[in-house]
């Protein structure tokens, strides 16, 4: 008697240590399998002006599928800044979603782990090959050179959304096409409590992207061939301290700035307060805030001299969201078959309509909706002038470390202390050297 | 789990009785370990809660953990003692911000326990006098404590806006303390920032402790005391400081750990990247391991603030007790 229960005890024992271990060591299935083939769980991006809307958006879409395959999909919608945390815990524990959408510049940070379902020919070949898709799009999905970890879902890109009326009340024609323009514009518009120009100072990754747009215009980037870290070139010095220097020399960016994080930008935008944004499709959360349509324009960001164009001047990062699977899914084929769905022409075009980004699937790109002029600036833009952010397994580590460097700078500049070629220098030296030497 | 089902009073032979010998060695041997079988659930639960992801924690500081291996990181190579040694390169940046991270951690708990530990006794002794709205105010000063940690650091970070934030629109708008609005939780203002938001969400339970250690002091001390001519002052030195001692001596050191530990405050005041001012230990250990991908690294460093804490607990307890003996004698 006694033994028996010994014997449970320690077999509870082992069990409950196999199961904490078998968490910290993850499963190691590769490929998936189809044990549970009803049901999918999707995380999705957080892509409107709220939670909320997203699930209104896309219940219905889910509905359909659920009525084409039987298969019913469990949708959550996780924030920006929950999404990375959560996508990383459950590559670890290899408890996580089937399907999920990911951040486009986040790829190769992710591939590396292992987590994702890779893109072959045969993956592809199931959603109708990656002849269909954007080739820009598909340079952001993964370390080049090697099968893309996810599948491009929608595409933005950066555009100038200027205040038609503001402009007008300062006496200006139009929108700015270089960084010069822009200044001298701004420091007409700048009084009064009205400011030119909306940034995020305290946003890790709108820094990055700005500073790498900059930092391409001045001939630089942030990695070197062999994809290391060279944060500190004199081209990635200049744009990060042209960055800041609209707040602190220029004085056409409001102090204020500097601790925004959670789109205030575009609020004080669509309240008259500030005449200019640097956005990827901002037009649904626009029209959240009560501003319509016709009160701004857009045009595309601005360069340090010309106009921007294929090959040379480069004025946005190729921005959007992709779709991954994760590799140890119980309904591998559900969720191919629900990336088909997805990215199927009238689904793109549905989805990307709602959240005014631009189709990555060429073939939905034909749809009138995708022919305003807003969406034809950001449509070329993605076609001539924008370049993917660093492939590169470290490009999360890069996001964090340079773009808190640019957020302590912006605070010095909202604080009035100067901010020099040295001190922005000095920053980026110790961005680098937090950087994993490998 | 039921292996302490059986009974083991009542089971030995009676005094006196000539039972079997090897009977009574049984029953004895079951009285001394029904203690510790009684136990064993407990502790089963404490290891796989505490001890295992302890020493897990361990074994990850002595690997080279990055993005390539969490999902297996058992496979990930050993690198010795790599991540200690670059933890506590103060000439490196690494160490170097470690280091500032705990200078602002040390500084930021004294002043923390500090203010919370006054405030709180303070107005307990207050509350000790039977007054009019007295249980009003009890209420009213233990809401910080009850409500939810978030909800009341996300309604302070609002407060905390420089433009459209409430701490501003008083002292700027309102007083004209500041000659422009104020940022608090970007730049230098956020460590007072914190401080505040620390210390409000704190001290209603060292009121709490404090008040509830109040009770237990004899009013006819105080009697004999003001008959003996004892001022307020006096009788605060002489008799509540002394016998609240030993309440204090836990008080201090649960604020101490919870306060040096903190990770909710900062974290909801100011996102990943808290401003240098403002760099609390447990956020810059998990921006270490989360938001770099170094979960080694990220390790190391909490082995190392573990053990410092150890330390630090191990000679506070010795100092307090050795005090608390002498004053017995």
């Amino acid at each position: 008697m006694r033994r028996t229960r010994a014997a449970a005890a320690s077999a509870v024992t082992v069990s409950l240590l196999a199961a904490v271990t078998a968490c910290g060591g993850g499963s190691s299935t590769d490929g998936g399998s189809n044990d549970s083939p009803k049901t999918l769980t999707y995380w999705a991006s957080n892509q409107g002006p709220s939670i909320e809307a997203d699930k209104k958006t896309l219940t219905p879409e889910l509905k359909k599928f659920e009525k084409q395959t039987g298969i019913k999909v469990k949708l959550e919608v996780i924030p920006w800044s929950d999404l990375l945390n959560r996508i990383l815990a459950a590559a670890t524990s290899g408890q996580g979603p089937d399907v999920l959408n990911i951040g486009n510049t986040w790829s190769a940070s992710l591939q590396a782990t292992g987590a994702l379902l890779p893109w072959d020919a045969k993956n592809f070949g199931k959603i109708g090959g990656k002849d269909r898709f954007v080739e820009s799009a598909l340079g952001s999905a993964g370390e080049t050179g090697s099968d893309p970890a996810a599948v491009p879902l929608y595409s933005m890109a950066y555009a100038l959304y200027y205040n038609k009326k503001m402009f007008e009340d300062a006496g200006i024609s139009g929108p700015p096409a270089t960084w010069d323009d822009l200044v001298a514009d701004g420091k007409k518009i700048s009084k009064d409590d009205k400011w030119a120009l909306g940034a995020e100072g305290a946003n890790l990754s709108e820094n990055i992207h700005h500073v790498f747009v900059l930092a391409k215009q001045h001939g630089a980037d942030f990695f070197d061939a062999d994809g290391k870290p060279d944060f500190t070139s004199d081209g990635a010095v200049a744009a990060v301290k042209q960055y800041v220097d609209l707040m602190g020399k220029d004085k056409v960016v409001a102090p204020g700035n500097a601790e925004y994080a959670q789109n205030q930008s575009l609020q004080d935008f669509a309240k008259d307060k500030t005449a200019m944004v640097l956005w990827q499709t901002a037009a649904a959360t626009l029209k959240a805030h009560g501003m319509s349509d016709d009160e701004w324009g857009v045009a595309p960001v601005p360069v340090q001299s010309g106009t921007p164009g294929a090959g040379k001047d480069v004025n946005s990062m190729v921005a959007g969201i992709n779709m991954a699977v994760f590799k140890n899914t119980d309904n591998i084929d559900g969720a191919l078959k629900f990336v088909n769905f997805m990215t199927s022409v009238d689904e793109q075009t549905i989805l990307n309509k709602t959240y005014g980004s631009i189709p990555p699937v060429k073939a939905a790109q034909q749809d009138p909706a995708f022919n305003t002029p807003a969406l034809k600036v950001i449509r070329d833009t993605l076609a001539t002038s924008a370049a993917p952010l660093p492939q590169v397994a470290n490009e999360s580590q890069f996001e964090t470390a340079v773009g808190t460097a640019v957020k302590e700078l912006f605070a010095d500049a909202a604080a009035g202390r100067p901010v020099t070629t040295a001190s922005v220098k000095e920053k980026l030296d110790e961005a680098q050297q937090q950087m994993p030497k490998k | 789990m039921t292996v302490t089902a059986e009974p083991a009073v009542g089971k030995e032979a009676p005094p006196g009785a000539t039972g079997p010998a090897p009977r009574r060695r049984t029953g004895r041997v079951r009285r001394i370990a029904l203690p510790y079988l009684l136990l064993l659930p407990a502790l089963l639960l404490e290891l796989l809660v505490h001890l295992v992801p302890m020493v897990i924690g361990i074994v990850m500081s002595f690997k080279e953990l990055t993005q390539f291996y969490i999902r297996d990181w058992g496979s990930a190579p050993w690198a010795g003692f790599d991540n200690y040694s670059l933890s506590v390169d103060f000439d490196a940046p690494i160490g170097k911000a470690l280091l500032h991270s705990f200078f602002v951690t040390c500084a930021f708990t004294v002043l923390s326990v500090g203010l919370c530990w006054l405030l709180g006794t303070t107005a307990a002794v207050y509350m000790q006098e039977n007054f009019r709205g007295r249980g009003f105010l009890r209420a009213v000063f233990l809401v910080p404590y009850a409500l939810p940690v978030y909800a009341a650091v996300i309604t302070w970070a609002f407060m905390f806006q420089r433009d459209n934030g409430l701490v501003n629109h008083v002292l700027h708008d309102q007083l004209g303390l500041t000659d422009s609005p104020s940022f608090w939780l970007i730049g230098d203002n956020s460590f007072v920032a914190l401080l505040v938001v620390s210390v409000w969400k704190g001290w209603p339970f060292a009121f709490l402790i404090v008040m509830a250690g109040l009770q237990n002091i004899p009013k006819e001390l105080y009697e004999a005391a003001s008959i003996d001519g004892a001022g307020m002052l006096q009788q605060l030195r002489r008799i509540t400081l002394p016998s609240l001692r030993p309440v204090n001596q836990v008080l201090v050191l649960v604020l101490f750990l919870w306060t040096f530990n903190d990770f909710n405050t900062p974290y909801v005041l100011f996102g990943k990247a808290a401003p240098e001012a403002a760099d609390l230990i447990s956020i810059h250990i998990y921006q270490s391991s989360f938001v770099t991908w170094n979960f080694g690294t990220g390790s190391a460093m909490s082995v190392l603030l573990l053990l410092f804490l150890l330390v630090v607990t191990g000679v506070y307890l010795v100092l307090t007790s050795r005090g608390r003996r002498a004053a017995d004698v």
